[in-house]
């Protein structure tokens, strides 16, 4: 029989999932077996690309063939021309907005030129519920060199070298929280993987367990000889349907094969990781909160000392991280600490992977060295700004982040940096904005979520920030003043240097930075009620030039409150009290008689 | 499954099913490796392109040579099908024409092995408008 020619990924992300990868997946098998070509082509199905803009995803392999926004219609074709005859669908490829041209393979993409991907390494290159592709890419060659060439604490002097630190938003180095778990003394602790990943915009971890979940467990088992455990817990929230089940599939594949268990490859280590699932609560991802959920209790977080190192889940020693930082252990022993640390920078090791979202042109999941400038990222990797708008901010760290602007965008990408310039790395979700974003309902929108995610248990974050909304909810209505800002101002300071914990500490961040870079914006809001943005729709006047107007009476028809009049082939006026300036009556105006005052 | 009981085994399950997923790593850097394009227009397929294409994918495989096998169009030269293109890293791709299975056991041996050229060179006669 003749070797398998071609190689036919399909994206099986939740992203590409939910527009027909499953459909686009089935009708290729079908094809192929309808004429014959089993013995050619193979479909497989694999974790995220990144890539999700231009989703559903199918790239063919060897020839890294990448097709764009593929339909179950076009499976047909693709067969046809590509895998028969040899030529590629045109039509499909993806498009370089800049030069209007087509790229034949993802090589030339600029959206991957640039990256380096180590903890996104197999997603979108494995099929994530089959083992044996996973083993086949080195995969638990990590685990066998650690349990059988290495003491524990070599293997944390590893990590420590590597110079790795929390993928979560954190930044702690990774080696010496092991450290810590494992000095205390216990008959049993555990290993936490943290996949609990709220930030608004934030989908990497989701996508390392949909595209590689072997990677999470073979680190943990790692992390549980390292640190002296034998069970490890991982802790996602149900809203993650697919991420769950890939999970149980790899976590069912490798106890079958005994790579979790009892004496895993003959050295006498046993290890073995259970599901904990979330309710999908903000506060959850902070790690005494996380504990006390896994535990039954209220999802509350408590003060630190006593770390989890000491007392955790159970009360017994528990180390805790993150889905990403996991997804670096294994490639950090196979490739060598050395070979780790050279990449990234001084102070800020290996790659941090984003989610790009928001006014960008290439929205979809990066890994990139940590020190690339965000002016790379946006303008590079993600394409641009949709539309060819201007630049205005873009919002690093989620909730408890802040927003960063024209000024910073030569900021390399780190840790400390990106604390320095007022925001902050987070868990990686990056949302671009441009010119029609409002800055002071951005920080509202953040400031909503954090009221709606507060457990309540202490008051500066219950109170505060329900109050730090209120102020900004009448800003946006125009009935702000100059006190209303230095309010603001003074309020957040105390939420900061008085909430329980990190979740109530940084919410105040989203409306520091954005009065920080964004101080005109907001004053104008209070004092000549002005949005230049156009988002607070309460100060805004739609108003019908009557030079313009020929009185069509399309707006009158179609105003949802009855508020504009006139007589027919007469310019028409509108009733400001009754307007509600929903913007329908300028959408379906054809003489653009009307505009925003 | 099998259980996999040391590292020993880890090792050979790995080799494996390498093969398994080797046509996606030789594809993940391609111009480290020699390339090989089958022309696979219906004059090629006509002339027997499949089967060189098989016999190409089956033959390096079994030598142990990695190496990127695709098909192609027309390259334009019906006169001499089955035409193949082989690109060795670092150079000029060459076009070999009336390729049968003993001249591409030749190019195996011979030129993808060991750079030293055959019989049956095209002169390319064209320039492409991406040069």
């Amino acid at each position: 029989m003749a070797k398998i020619k071609y190689h036919i990924l399909c994206c099986g992300g939740t992203g590409c999932h939910a527009s027909k990868s499953d459909v686009i997946m089935s009708r290729f098998n079908e094809v192929i077996n309808e004429k014959g070509l089993t013995s050619d082509a193979k479909v497989v199905a694999t974790g995220c690309f990144g890539f999700c803009e231009q989703g559903p995803i199918v790239k063919i392999l060897p020839d890294n063939t990448f097709y764009t926004r593929v339909t179950p219609e076009d499976v047909e074709e693709i067969i046809n021309e590509h895998i028969i005859k040899g030529r590629k669908v045109t039509r499909l490829l993806y498009t370089d907005p800049a030069k209007n041209e087509h790229i034949e393979d993802s090589k030339h993409m600029n959206f991957y030129k640039k990256q380096i991907r180590i903890a996104l390494r197999n997603c979108g290159f494995i099929d994530p519920e089959n083992i044996n592709e996973y083993i086949a890419r080195e995969g638990y060659e990590a685990l066998s060199k650690v349990l059988g060439e290495m003491t524990p604490q070599q293997a944390i002097e590893e990590v420590k070298l590597s110079g790795l630190r929390g993928r979560g938003g954190g930044g702690f180095p990774t080696g010496l929280k092991w450290e810590f778990a494992s000095k205390y003394q216990a008959d049993q602790k555990y290993v936490v993987c943290n996949a609990d990943e709220g930030d608004p915009g934030a989908f990497m971890d989701r996508s390392i367990l949909e595209g590689d979940p072997h990677s999470v467990l073979e680190a943990m088992e790692i992390c549980g000889y390292c640190i002296g455990a034998t069970k490890g817990l991982i802790y996602i929230r149900a809203e993650y349907p697919l991420a769950i089940h890939r999970l149980k599939v790899a976590i069912k594949q490798a106890r079958e094969v005994g790579l979790l268990g009892k004496d895993i490859l003959g050295t006498g280590f046993d290890f073995d990781v259970e599901l904990r699932y979330g309710a999908g609560a903000f506060v959850c991802g902070e790690e005494t909160a996380l504990i006390h959920s896994m535990e039954g209790h209220r999802g509350e977080p408590t003060v630190k000392p006593p770390f989890p190192a000491e007392s955790g889940y159970l009360k017994k020693p528990s180390n805790v991280n993150n889905v990403e930082t996991f997804a670096n252990i294994p490639v950090i022993f196979n490739k060598g600490a050395n070979w780790f640390n050279k990449i990234g920078t001084e102070r800020s090791k290996g790659t941090k992977v984003f989610a790009l979202a928001g006014k960008i042109n290439n929205v979809g999941l990066i890994e990139v060295p940590m020190g690339t400038t965000l002016r790379e990222v946006i303008y590079e990797i993600g394409g641009g700004i949709k539309g060819g708008k201007k630049f205005k901010a873009v919002q690093t760290g989620g909730p408890s982040g802040g927003c960063l602007t024209e000024k910073h965008l030569d900021v390399p990408i780190e840790y400390d940096t990106l604390i320095a310039a007022g925001s902050m790395m987070g868990s990686g979700g990056m949302i671009v904005m441009d010119e029609d974003n409002c800055m002071v309902s951005v920080a509202k929108f953040y400031l909503e979520f954090t009221v709606e995610e507060s457990c309540g248990k202490c008051t500066p974050c219950r109170i505060g920030n329900k109050r730090l909304h209120e102020i900004l909810d009448k800003i946006t209505k125009g009935h702000g003043t100059m006190e209303d800002l230095d309010k603001l101002k003074n309020l957040s300071q105390v939420i900061k240097d008085t909430a329980l914990c990190g979740l109530g500490q940084t919410s105040p961040n989203p409306v520091l930075s954005t009065i920080d870079n964004f101080w005109d914006e907001y004053v104008e809001h209070v004092t000549v009620k002005k949005c230049r943005a156009g988002v607070c729709t309460s100060m805004l006047k739609f108003v019908i030039d009557p030079e313009v107007c020929i009185g069509c009476t399309l707006c009158a028809r179609n105003c949802p409150v009855n508020a504009i009049t006139g007589e027919r082939k007469s310019p028409h006026q509108i009733n400001q009290d009754i307007c509600i300036k929903c913007g329908t009556c300028k959408e379906k105006c054809k003489f653009g008689a009307i505009s925003i005052k | 499954m099998a259980k996999i009981k040391s590292l020993a085994d880890l090792k050979n399950l790995r080799d494996n099913m390498k093969s398994g997923i080797d046509l996606r790593e030789r594809g993940d850097h391609p111009d480290a490796l020699p390339q090989v394009k089958v022309g696979m227009a219906t004059s090629g397929i006509a002339s027997g392109a499949k089967e060189i294409m098989n016999f190409m994918i089956d033959e390096l495989d079994k030598r142990g040579i990695p190496a990127v096998v695709t098909q192609t169009g027309d390259m334009g030269y019906c006169y001499a099908e089955p035409t193949i293109e082989v690109k060795l890293p670092g150079q000029d791709p060459v076009v070999f024409g009336y390729v049968n299975q003993a001249k591409a056991d030749e190019i195996i041996e011979k030129y993808i092995k060991n750079g030293e050229l055959v019989d049956g060179i095209l002169p390319v006669n064209f320039r492409s408008v991406n040069e």
